[in-house]
């Protein structure tokens, strides 16, 4: 019992990443039409805002390691903490939370960019040919971050207070069955919020009702005299935020590196075709399911009856949907029924 | 069209001298590509190989228009199908390649059946689901089959049963892959891949020019079309899709031939993308474009990765300090290392500005010749358009 509640958590947390990310592919794709392949790469980028974040704020001076007298040592102190004590060695400690306010301008300027740089000029060419200048701009984005920050993973800890992990057994009086790293479960939560948050802005503003339209019937919101395009130039900006804080986020669970987001764009991918393409709650739905199968899957009782389930359970039931429902769980009849 | 562009479509007699070129221009490959610093079997090698599996590409994407993101599976599957035959039956590439083309056409038919009920993105994401799902079991349970992360090779200790019945089966020595007797490492590697290269792109040739290649060209421009007048297009797609899955299970042989071992990040979906790439950069739907791109890409990657520091000082040091160093390091970030950063770059702006890949390059650089002539006909109607 104890470790299907544990499996399943373990799913819901895997689920809101993917989740995350498949959402902002699906604004993408249901506003503006574009199969971004760069989407893993953005999810990298805002990893990446963490690492430069925490790089910033441990920028260090070499002092004179007074406790070593043999011979001249050297240490390496961070300014914050010459000039802020405590205050400063806390700053540091919660370099992944800043980085998310410091991700959030930094993506958006990205995702505008790109939008008016770029992916504007694909609008009325191929799947393929989206699918092709964005494969190439995520191994442009990817190597850039090569050459600047190396190919090693860098460590991004999470702050100390939430380092261990957290006995959720206790609530329901079996202390120690249920134990789960603080970090994902904050995960978990975080991921809900921002989709709720990005659901609510569609729903309940003026801004978002325009939008809605707008995937709806273009045209005649056009007609209506709405500049639909700026709107939409906007809702890619918030897709690369979505991305860009997920990346943020998983900082502390995997140390990123400059290749981590091609690992979950095909994921990314398949989540969203399962959900449908082009609908919101189908791609949130998707990821939290497959990401709780995954987890299921990857429990030893399921790997003894049928070997190797674990990797390929995600592309496994996107197959068979795409054979028995193509248009996706949620996916509107007609849209993109390949 | 004019006789140039005959990679396009072209009469027999304009075929052939063009046959006749490529087969000439591959084979005296090891003395001219010395001038280009590439005159050295391996990444000679290398060029027949891709080349062989991007032309097999182009018959699925190039003429039906089908992205398949997945290709590198059958590459991979090639690869240890035919490792395997090197361990359990003979050294001899023959029966590997036998093998290879036998096994990846099996899986092909498979992937193939399933994937081509869908069509457009979600072809691609079927396709590259299968991929990933090659790579992840042959990385996880099909160990025994694939030896997981260290890779398939050759010991000498392998049963080799046809070398066994012959009497010549060495378990002292590490064995080497042969063709009768030559071993196929170095120039006669590379010769044999050539050959091999020179038939399949005869082969693409005559499927391109056959009904069945205009066929499948048909199904690229409209389908739905087609599907209206009462045609059914699958058994096209799938016998494309096969084929296809045959070259890179071929050129998977191949690259075991000339080193046996079989590793799974083979099959990885990036591998998949590199093959689009060669396709898209040369010029998806020519028939010379893959084999120009896949060589290029092979070429730039062997060059641009042995660039370093001092080469690129020696190369600046005509400016002055200042310049230089800035000249160095802005060029160092797309060498060496950051070749893929090139790639990436030269990829995009292909896409964007040169749909066609370096064959329209061509043929355009060739209009404009033809129109500073303004004599000849085509020169005119460019004129006019």
């Amino acid at each position: 019992m104890d470790a299907i509640v544990l499996q399943f958590l373990d799913g819901l947390a895997k689920g809101g990443n993917y989740a995350l990310i498949a959402l902002g592919l699906t604004l993408i794709f249901g506003t503006l039409g574009v199969v971004n392949f760069a989407h893993g790469a953005l999810f990298m980028l805002g990893a990446f805002c963490a690492v430069t974040v925490q790089k910033l704020l441990t920028l260090s001076e070499r002092v004179k390691d007074e406790s070593i007298t043999f011979f001249d040592a050297y240490k390496e102190i961070p300014y914050l903490e010459t000039w802020f004590g405590d205050t400063g060695h806390m700053l540091i400690d919660y370099s992944v939370p800043i980085s998310l306010l410091a991700a959030i301008p930094v993506m958006l300027l990205i995702g505008l960019a790109m939008e008016r740089g770029l992916i504007r000029f694909f609008y009325h060419r191929s799947h393929a040919e989206q699918i092709l200048v964005t494969f190439g701009l995520a191994i442009v984005l990817q190597e850039l971050v090569k050459a600047q920050f190396g190919a090693n993973p860098i460590p991004t800890p999470a702050p100390e207070v939430v380092a261990g992990s957290l006995d959720i057994g206790v609530w329901f009086n079996v202390e120690g069955s249920i134990v789960y790293p603080y970090w994902r479960l904050i995960y978990l939560a975080f991921s809900t919020v921002v989709i709720s948050a990005v659901f609510a802005f569609l729903q309940f503003t003026t801004f978002g009702m325009v939008v809605r339209a707008g995937m709806q019937d273009r045209e005649t919101v056009g007609l209506l005299g709405i500049n639909v395009q700026r709107r939409f130039t906007i809702v890619f900006g918030i897709a690369v935020i979505v991305a860009g804080l997920a990346g943020v986020m998983y900082t502390p669970i995997q140390s990123p590196d400059y290749h981590m987001g091609m690992d979950f764009l095909v994921l990314s991918f398949v989540v969203v075709v399962v959900g449908g393409m082009g609908s919101l709650p189908g791609a949130v739905l998707a990821g939290f399911l497959l990401g709780v199968l995954q987890s299921f899957a990857s429990m030893n009782e399921v790997k003894s009856i049928i070997p190797g389930i674990d990797q390929v359970i995600i592309y496994l039931v996107a197959v068979i949907v795409l054979q028995v429902r193509p248009r996706g769980l949620l996916g509107r009849k007609g849209v993109m029924e390949g | 069209m004019a006789p140039t562009v005959s990679a396009i479509g072209g009469s027999a007699r304009t075929d052939f001298i063009f046959m006749m070129l490529f087969a000439a221009a591959v084979l005296t490959a090891p003395f001219w590509a010395s001038f280009i610093g590439a005159g050295y079997p391996d990444l000679l090698q290398k060029w027949a190989i891709y080349g062989l599996f991007a032309i097999g590409f182009n018959i699925l994407f190039g003429l039906t228009g089908y992205l398949s993101f997945g290709h590198a599976a059958f590459l991979g599957i090639g690869s240890y199908a035919a490792v395997w035959s090197f361990k359990l039956l003979t050294m001899n590439v023959l029966p590997a390649i036998a093998f290879a083309i036998l096994f990846s056409a099996l899986f092909a038919l498979a992937i193939g059946y399933i994937s081509l009920r869908r069509t457009g993105i979600y072809f691609s994401i079927l396709t590259l689901a299968f991929a990933q799902m090659s790579y992840n079991l042959a990385y996880s349970v099909l160990t025994p089959i694939t030896n997981g992360e260290t890779g398939l090779k050759v010991i000498p200790t392998d049963p080799r049963i046809l070398e066994e019945l012959a009497g010549v089966r060495n378990t002292a020595v590490a064995p080497t892959t042969s063709l009768f007797g030559v071993e196929m490492t170095g120039y006669p590697g590379f010769y044999f891949c050539a050959v091999i290269l020179i038939i399949g792109f005869f082969i693409a040739m005559k499927i391109a020019r056959s009904p069945f290649g205009t066929m499948l060209k048909a199904i690229k421009s409209n389908q739905t079309r087609m599907n209206y007048t009462g045609f059914n297009t699958r058994p096209y797609t799938l016998a494309a899709f096969v084929i296809s899955g045959m070259y890179a299970g071929m050129a998977g042989a191949l690259l075991a031939s000339t080193d046996p071992l079989a590793g799974a990040e083979r099959m990885q979906w990036t591998a998949s993308g590199e093959v689009v790439l060669m396709t898209i950069l040369g010029g998806a739907g020519t028939l010379l474009g893959p084999v120009l791109g896949a060589a290029v890409i092979k070429y730039f990657e062997n060059i641009f990765s042995a660039f370093n520091e001092q080469v690129l000082n020696a190369m600046f040091s005509f400016l002055p300090e200042v310049l230089k160093e800035g000249a160095v390091a802005v060029a160092g970030l797309f060498v060496g290392e950051g070749w893929h950063l090139t790639l990436g770059v030269v990829f995009m702006l292909i896409v964007i500005f040169l749909p066609g890949g370096i064959m329209e390059g061509i043929r355009r650089v060739h209009k404009l010749f033809k129109r500073s002539d303004g004599s000849s006909r085509s020169g005119a109607a460019a004129e006019s358009a």
